[in-house]
């Protein structure tokens, strides 16, 4: 699957919580505009993963390059604005406004001025939908609205990747809509975006790539039509049976 | 000379009205700064105790902050363990003796009132950081922030609307026990009185104002501060919490999102 200069490219990587090892040896390499979703089930490793990108938690072996560079020889302050995260309980600043919450990364981090970062910021806030809501407190929206400006704040740091730990998950479902379109709007914008998601037909529609993970392996890895109507591996079968069925996709 | 209570506390407003509001001002003077300077250092403490440590920081540096975390550890359990009392008596004679530092006795009151309000503070930030969602941190670092910017623009802001309550407790508590300063001769408003009831050893009647003096100073702050956590805790996203000043205060925390 692998063409181009990878982007983001991990090797051999693990990840230890005490005696519990939930990364057993990953090795993914993503290419320059390419959408991969990782799907699996819970308690699979996916966030671990994700985690481990950007460093909020620290890999126990292996490495992880990020346009060749080595992520944990990276000052952190670039690393994280070129590798944005979008999380499934939105954490937006709560003593922000939506407004603020795309502002403060990139005056801080990337030394914008005020004007340029809130320029900037309600470009995307206009992009997501959220304009009209700019002064709004994360308290005053509603789940959908705060993960839309949660990926504006991701954004306005203008990521090379975007990574998203089940975006939708706490949501409401008649929210779940508003975001996933949000999320295929940047599919055709070019962006590189890793994605966790338990819903199916989103992650056939908007992938290049999908990637099974199972007890912190990568089982498989492939084109969403042919992962999701000739899963090779019996792990993989199973687990897409499980799961399309529940979401009204036919099974493979 | 009088010969009635009432008599008695007439001619003591006469005679030392200006010292006891000399000594009022110099009492919320010390409270003031006191507790603004403490609240400053256990902000600070709190941001330093913080820090994380990952395997990845040189050597050198995790061992220089644990280092830094365990120094701050115990200055927060000698203040909190010993009386002001005490430590005015350490801090003063012991810059005098050892230091040859004679230092003007408001400046002392100024440093150990701020140095063990300080203590209390720290702990007190501690607890409002505990309260502000985890994911908060997560996300002002994913976003590339500093520890130190993820405090003072993410964490603290959110923390300090949740400790006001206790904050504004350690101001009171503060208008109070400066009174254990007199022993290195502040001249706040218990030393005065002390002086006051020296002359005529009317100790009952001159304490009696002294006390209605404490009274009317704590109960205006309490008012203010009861003001102030109102304007301050916004719109009904939680309630104050232990909040001596405001007796409807409850230990109920609504979180969104969970
Ligand atoms: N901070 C942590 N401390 C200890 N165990 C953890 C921690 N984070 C995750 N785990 C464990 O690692 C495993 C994988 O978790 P996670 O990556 O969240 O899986 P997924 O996102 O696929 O559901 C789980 O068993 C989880 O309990
Ligand atoms: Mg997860």
């Amino acid at each position: 699957m692998e063409s181009g200069n990878p982007i983001i490219e991990i090797t051999g990587l693990e990840k230890r919580f005490g005696p519990n090892t939930v990364l057993k040896g990953v090795d993914l390499s993503v290419s320059k505009g390419q959408v991969v979703c990782l799907i699996g089930p819970s308690g699979s490793g996916k966030s671990t993963l994700l985690r481990c990108i950007n460093l909020l938690e620290t890999p126990d072996a292996g490495t992880i390059c990020f346009q060749g560079q080595d992520v944990t020889q990276m000052p952190p302050g670039p690393l994280h604005a070129k590798i944005g995260m979008v999380f499934q309980q939105f954490n937006l600043f709560g003593n922000l406004n939506a407004l603020d919450n795309c502002v403060l990364g990139q005056m801080k981090v990337l030394k914008r001025s005020r004007s340029k970062s809130e320029e900037i910021a309600q470009k995307y806030l206009e992009r997501v939908g959220m304009l009209p809501y700019r002064d709004a407190r994360p308290d005053q929206l509603s789940g959908g609205q705060k993960q839309r400006v949660a990926i504006a704040r991701a954004l306005s740091m203008d990521p090379e990747v975007l990574m998203f730990d089940e975006p939708t998950s706490a949501l409401d479902p008649e929210m779940v809509d508003e975001v996933l379109s949000v999320i295929k709007t940047l599919k055709d914008g070019g962006l590189t975006m890793l994605i966790v998601t338990h819903e199916m037909a989103f992650a056939r529609d908007a992938a290049d790539r999908i990637v099974f993970m199972d007890a912190g392996q990568l089982v498989e890895d492939g084109r969403p039509e042919a992962l999701f109507t000739h899963p090779e591996n019996p792990r993989t079968r199973a687990f897409l049976s499980r799961s399309l069925r529940g979401q009204g996709i036919g099974t493979p | 000379m009088p010969t009635t209570f009432f008599g008695w506390i007439h001619l003591l407003l006469e005679e030392y009205g200006s010292l006891f509001l000399q000594g009022a001002g110099t009492t919320m003077f010390i409270a003031v700064v006191g507790t603004t300077a403490g609240f400053a250092i256990g902000l600070l403490v709190a941001i330093l105790r913080t820090i994380p440590l990952k395997p990845s920081t040189p050597h050198w540096q995790q061992r220089l902050v644990q280092g830094l975390k365990t120094v701050l550890s115990v200055y927060i359990e000698v203040f909190r363990g010993t009386p002001m009392i005490v430590q005015a008596m350490v801090v003063y004679y012991g810059a005098l003796q050892y230091l040859r530092l004679d230092i003007p006795a408001l400046s002392a009151a100024f440093l150990v009132v701020s140095v063990n309000t300080g203590a209390y503070m720290a702990e007190i930030v501690r607890g409002g950081i505990l309260s502000v969602d985890k994911g908060q941190k997560e996300a002002a670092t994913a976003v590339g922030l500093t520890h130190w910017q993820s405090m003072t623009s993410v964490i603290l802001p959110q923390a300090v609307r949740s400790i006001l309550p206790a904050v504004g407790n350690e101001f009171v508590v503060n208008i109070k026990d400066s009174s254990v300063l007199n022993v290195i001769s502040v001249t706040e408003v218990y030393f005065m009185s002390k002086s006051a009831a020296g002359t005529y050893l009317k100790y009952f009647e001159v304490f009696f104002i002294t006390a209605v003096i404490y009274f009317v100073l704590t109960f205006t702050t309490t008012r203010l501060l009861r003001l102030i956590e109102k304007k301050m805790s916004g719109k009904d996203s939680y309630t104050i919490y232990g909040s001596q000043s405001d007796p409807n205060a409850q230990i109920v925390f609504t979180r969104e999102d969970r």
